[in-house]
């Protein structure tokens, strides 16, 4: 014990072990205590009636005042990160009648043998978030102990370039001297130098992360044939697609926080998927849970109530060995402990199914892992329509307390990573508080009648929210009563503070009571923070005092638009097959790749039946094992729902960028018409991950890439809604050495489905059914599995758009709506063998089918991954309708058979056992 | 007129809407409450014929499941939840509900002698089982003729007591329901669910209310139809119309 305050006020600790369990037991350490360290005014009494709540005596010992011995690491949580646990201890203390003034929690490790620092920080502690000792009781992370920081300064802008640059690395504004330039100009027009919160404030709102300026340049195009064309910028690109399509259940796209689509008279929808990256990478659970938690702040910041959740997941490989890390860079496993408990954490205790992602595993993501969250969200589409912000209404800032945390998330996410990067950046990564979230939420959606104007609070804080919110309109902010986390924080930081969980909503001023009564029943805080004005000017001050004083026009079309150089790449594109002496094994090692092995330990720790409304689940089937390809969210009071597709593959991106893109949207759009989904009325999202866009080859990917979503989103007249591109994913090492990202784009499609009793699942239903593969299938090797798994270094084309597709998948969705198939795939990674073995592990049946007419080449037939291809399983007496409606392209397979075997005539035959064996992975 | 089945949420409670949609389709008037709303106005218990503590992570969990909230019904709430039990009205804990209701006394093991632990598995786990109901005296599952499927969406479901309250809680038929085929979290004897001695009071950790179409079995699609656990809910609403 320690007496902290003249012998009244002392701290406790309260060590806590679980029984009988062999947690964190391996032959680095030996066992794993948790920590709870009170401060206040307390006797032994009580202290025993804290701990009786705290340590459940079947479960758990417990201990106060546990010294720590030398062999034993103690770790506590940094002051200032989320501590969630620690307020509802305080909780628990107050509902006793405890004195308790202050509290924070940590863990002991018992170590194996002794470890440096470096060992510690590979494998237990993280100290972007923590500290720790060893041998001695580390120092609790008190939230109330923050450090009181400078209050508001003018900062004089150099007149030279050198000088404009450091000044913009010091502050880590990532601007360029472009941008510095018209800064200083505009400061200089209005006669003074900015404060600190207006150029934090702008470089916040100009950063890539906020404004996507590269998605907003002007492109000029190096050599090849189209040297010295103008593009036009890529955001405009797209959305010149979407308004081209003028496709009727769009309501909204590339607008506000979400897209939005209206697929019957009832409900919108509102749809989202965002990025991750950077935090996800130095504080791996961190990072994907706020991830998580922003982007369904952004459906709620759509006016929407959310109702599921997406997450595409890229690793380095999980057998990464430690010493090939560059360096500050965590080890993959960690990466992705860290990264799904956190996807896990968020999505189970906000109470929202995760349904639908892909988890994929690659080298050139060791060390930059990428995290992509969506979510979807449901409104009744006879709801009032927002209008607002009105001058004179209300700013309303509701949810989570503010504090030191996050503070300049958009600019750290806007620039590459180095070693130092979880050093300087530590600040930007956060916890997530779901429960807190819930809590928003839920007020939000009773009271959605009572705001004009919403947003989300998130890269660049109040100054992001705000500031959007105030465009063309203005507002006058006062900070001084904005619920903070701890006393100390500089009036930039309140403005900058990327805090989780709050939310910034216009309210007309006689609504206000109403929603304050309502914050009040929800147990959520608010503050009321100022007004819009009318006069197109941002005003923020604190006590008073004046800090920020800018036009909003300058703000939000103040940036010069950035002028970039691009090369466009030369793919390969002969057709080509590879050669692979044992198809049999080959399939079995493409069922074990980790790419496309079950992903059963990832899924179950996503709570995928809450609400009820999961009908196609990610595993479907006789033993529940089996993959599904896109999933079906029916509400249980409803009929009608949707479906849901995932389409990435950066190994076509390596080869083909432009391919990928078609490829990709092809495969998501494939998921949901095979699912039920209707071809006809097809919503996409863009998450394009990439590297620095300043470079001309790797724009010229990015250009390739867009241009075919465009063509694609044409072809299959699928509009895309929303998008969101995550650039500068490189990581350079101490030597020079670059480590960027291979193109990675992910698209998201969504379809309707009109009655639930039209679902379809890939999973084998009959012994005796035909199998069916609709679509051809030529020599398209470019990126495949077959050659990762076969180490193949042949080039081959990656794989062509199929002119075809769209028709056929209108006639696989008739087919669907007839009843007609007992089951249907996609051929995707690994090509028709991984999905006839995929469809016989679904549904626990064999399989007998013969090749020879799928292609000339037994290979090709069997691994080739060409597009737009579906496999189906039909009642012999639908066989012919099902070819009338689908027509050319065509192909009898063999059929269902109830010996458990997947027999390819003249190639190979392997016992059902083995598939899923194979699949499933042994146990561990 | 229906009975009006009260939903006690706290802060974190999540599958309150799940439990609502169960009740509503046998016939009772769900009502939620916040339990704020429930400090301040005790009477809305009172007027209540059933009471639902649903699945969730009340409070973040942060302390171990379902402690903090239970520490305020016992704190707060003790003695109008005794009169509502001692009235004859069924209550029914869903997971995080569970949980609670152990750690308040209204289920069986006052002193800490049962506890939902953590799943020796040592992770969340949502995959769905199947239940054998065991138990006559419970009102909840006296009446089930057939085992229920549905699922399981937990990372503290492990049923653990020590040999004395086991055998009491066998030989007192208060065991409510096993787990068959596969015990997803480790739980001593396979017990998904018990009841208390007045067989009023169920607490189960699987999730029955998210199984009650058919279209919510994964199976549909095979065109199987799998144990609804409808008549749970069915059984309990009869029980509170009749008290």
């Amino acid at each position: 014990m320690v007496a902290t305050d003249a012998g009244t006020s002392e701290r406790h600790r309260l060590t806590i072990r679980a029984k009988g369990r062999a947690t964190g037991r391996s032959t680095h350490s030996t066992g794993v205590a948790a920590t709870i360290t009170i401060e206040g005014r307390t006797s032994a009494e009580d202290r025993a009636r804290l701990a009786d709540v705290l340590v459940d005596p079947l479960l758990e010992t417990g201990g106060w005042d546990v010294v720590v011995g030398a062999a034993q690491l103690d770790i506590g949580l940094i002051p200032g990160v989320t501590d969630t646990a620690a307020a509802q201890v305080a909780h628990a203390a107050q509902l006793l009648g405890v004195d308790v003034t202050d509290v924070s929690v940590g863990r002991v490790i018992d170590l194996a043998a002794p470890a440096d620092d470096a060992e510690i920080r590979r494998r237990w502690a993280n100290p972007v978030v923590e500290r720790w000792t060893v041998g001695a009781v580390v120092e609790p992370g008190f939230a109330t102990r923050g450090a009181a920081t400078t209050i508001t300064e003018q900062i004089a802008m150099p007149a030279d370039d050198d000088g404009l640059l450091s000044l913009g690395r010091e502050r880590g504004l990532a601007l360029d001297l472009a941008e510095l330039h018209v800064i200083r100009d505009h400061f200089a027009s209005i006669g003074r130098d900015p404060t600190d919160a207006e150029l934090e404030t702008l470089a916040q709102t100009w950063s890539e992360h906020c404004a996507h300026k590269s998605f907003r340049a002007d492109i000029t195009v190096d050599g090849g044939e189209h040297d010295g064309e103008r593009i036009d910028p890529l955001l405009g690109q797209l959305r010149r697609s979407t308004n081209d399509i003028d496709a009727s259940f769009v309501i909204s796209a590339f607008d506000g926080n979400a897209g939005i689509v209206q697929f019957g008279p009832e409900r919108t929808y509102a749809l989202k998927c965002e990025t991750h990256n950077h935090p996800s990478a130095i504080e791996p659970f961190g990072g994907a849970n706020t991830g998580v938690g922003g982007v369904i702040r952004d459906i709620i910041g759509a006016h929407h109530r959310a109702i599921a959740c997406t997450n595409i997941l890229c690793f380095g490989p999980a057998d990464t060995p430690d010493e090939s890390l560059p360096d500050g860079v965590l080890a993959p496993r960690r990466v992705i402990e860290g990264v799904v408990a956190g996807v896990a954490d968020y999505g189970n205790k906000i109470g929202l199914p995760t349904v639908a992602g892909s988890v994929l595993y690659d080298p050139a993501y060791v060390s930059n892992p990428l995290v992509f969250a969506g979510c979807i969200g449901v409104a009744p589409a006879d709801r009032p329509p927002l209008t607002g912000p009105h001058p004179g209404d209300r700013i309303v800032v509701l949810g989570g307390r503010t504090g030191r945390d996050g503070i300049r998330g958009a600019t750290f996410s806007s620039m590459e990573m180095d070693a130092t990067t979880g050093d300087v950046a530590g600040a930007s990564v956060q916890i997530g508080d779901p429960i807190v979230e819930k809590l928003v939420s839920d007020l939000l959606v009773e009271g959605w009648h009572l705001y004009t104007a919403i947003t989300d609070c998130g890269a660049g804080g109040l100054s992001s929210a705000i500031g959007e919110l105030a465009d063309g309109v203005g507002a006058d902010v006062e900070l001084a009563g904005l619920p903070v986390k701890y006393a100390g924080l500089a009036p930039w930081e309140l403005w900058l503070s990327e805090a989780q969980e709050r939310m910034v909503v216009s309210v007309a001023a006689d609504q206000i009571d109403a929603l304050t009564e309502l914050a009040d029943r929800h147990g959520v805080e608010y503050a009321d923070v100022g007004s819009f004005t009318g006069d197109g000017q941002l005003v923020v001050r604190h006590h008073g005092e004046t800090f920020i004083d800018i036009a909003t026009s300058f703000l939000h079309d103040g940036r010069p638009r950035r002028q970039l150089r691009a090369t466009l790449p030369e793919p390969f594109r002969v057709r080509t097959s590879i050669a692979c002496a044992d198809p049999a094994a080959a399939l079995l090692a493409l069922l074990a790749h980790p790419n496309i092995a079950s992903k059963a330990g990832v899924i179950r720790r996503y709570d995928h039946e809450i609400l009820g409304a999961t009908v196609i689940r990610p595993l479907m089937g006789a033993a529940l094992d089996g993959p599904a390809d896109g999933v079906v969210l029916v509400d249980p009071a409803d009929a009608d729902g949707i479906a849901i597709g995932i389409g990435v593959n950066p190994w076509y991106g390596v080869h083909d960028p432009e391919r990928m893109a078609w490829a990709v949207i092809d495969e998501a759009i494939r998921n949901v018409v095979v699912a039920g989904g209707n071809p006809s009325a097809v919503a996409l999202m863009d998450n394009f991950s990439w590297g620095n866009p300043t470079r001309p080859s790797t724009l010229g990917e990015l250009v390739v890439a867009v241009q075919a979503c465009c063509d694609a989103a044409h072809f299959y007249e699928a509009p895309f809604v929303s998008g969101k591109d995550s650039l500068n994913n490189e990581y350079l090492t101490a030597d020079g050495t670059r480590h960027a990202i291979p193109p990675t784009l992910v698209i998201t499609a969504v379809a309707p489905v009109a009655d639930v009793a039209n679902v379809c699942t890939p999973d084998l239903k009959q012994a005796g059914n035909v199998l069916v593969l609709l679509g051809r299938t030529v020599p398209e090797f470019g990126g495949s599995h077959l050659a990762m798994v076969l180490g193949s270094d042949t080039p081959s084309a990656v794989p062509a758009p199929d002119a075809n597709a769209s028709d056929r998948y209108w006639a696989v969705h008739e087919a669907i709506e007839h009843g007609l198939l007992a089951s249907a795939h996609d051929c995707s990674e690994g090509g028709l063998a991984v999905a006839l073995a995929e469809m016989a592990i679904g549904g626990r049946l064999g399989i007998e089918v013969e090749v020879t007419n799928v292609s000339d080449d037994i290979v090709t037939s069997l691994f080739s991954e060409s597009v737009g291809r579906i496999v189906c399983e039909v009642r012999p007496e639908h066989l012919a309708e099902l070819r009338q409606l689908v027509g050319a392209e065509t192909t009898i397979l063999g059929h269902v058979s109830a010996t458990p075997t997947m027999s390819v005539a003249g190639v190979f035959d392997l016992a059902l056992d083995d598939l899923v064996a194979a699949f499933n992975g042994s146990p561990s | 007129m229906s009975p009006r089945a009260l939903i006690l949420c706290a802060p974190g409670t999540n599958r309150d809407g799940d439990a609502a949609f169960a009740l509503e389709l046998v016939g009772a008037a769900p009502q939620r409450v916040l339990i704020n709303e429930l400090f301040a106005n005790p009477k809305l218990l009172h007027d209540a014929q059933l009471l639902v503590v649903p699945g969730g992570f009340s409070y973040a969990d942060a302390l171990g499941a379902g402690r903090l909230f239970a520490l305020e019904l016992v704190t707060r709430l003790s003695d109008e939840l005794a009169a509502f039990v001692e009235a004859g009205k069924p209550v029914i804990g869903i997971c995080n509900g569970f949980q609670v209701l152990v750690r308040t006394g209204l289920l069986p093991g006052a002193g800490r002698r049962v506890a939902l632990g953590e799943n020796t598995g040592g992770q969340f786990v949502c995959d769905w089982v199947t239940l054998e109901p065991t138990s006559k005296r419970c009102v909840w599952t006296s009446g089930l003729d057939e085992w229920i499927e549905c699922p399981v969406a937990h990372g503290e479901g492990r049923f653990t007591t020590d040999a004395d309250t086991l055998s009491a809680l066998q030989a007192n038929d208060q065991i409510a329901f096993r787990y068959r085929g596969g015990n997803p979290n480790g739980s001593d004897d396979d017990v998904a669910g018990i009841c208390d001695e007045s067989g009023l009071v169920l607490g189960l950790m699987p999730h029955p209310e998210n199984h009650v179409l058919d279209r919510q079995h994964p199976q549909f699609a095979r065109g199987h139809r799998f144990g609804l656990a409808r008549k749970l809910f069915a059984a309990g609403v009869a029980h509170s119309t009749e008290s």
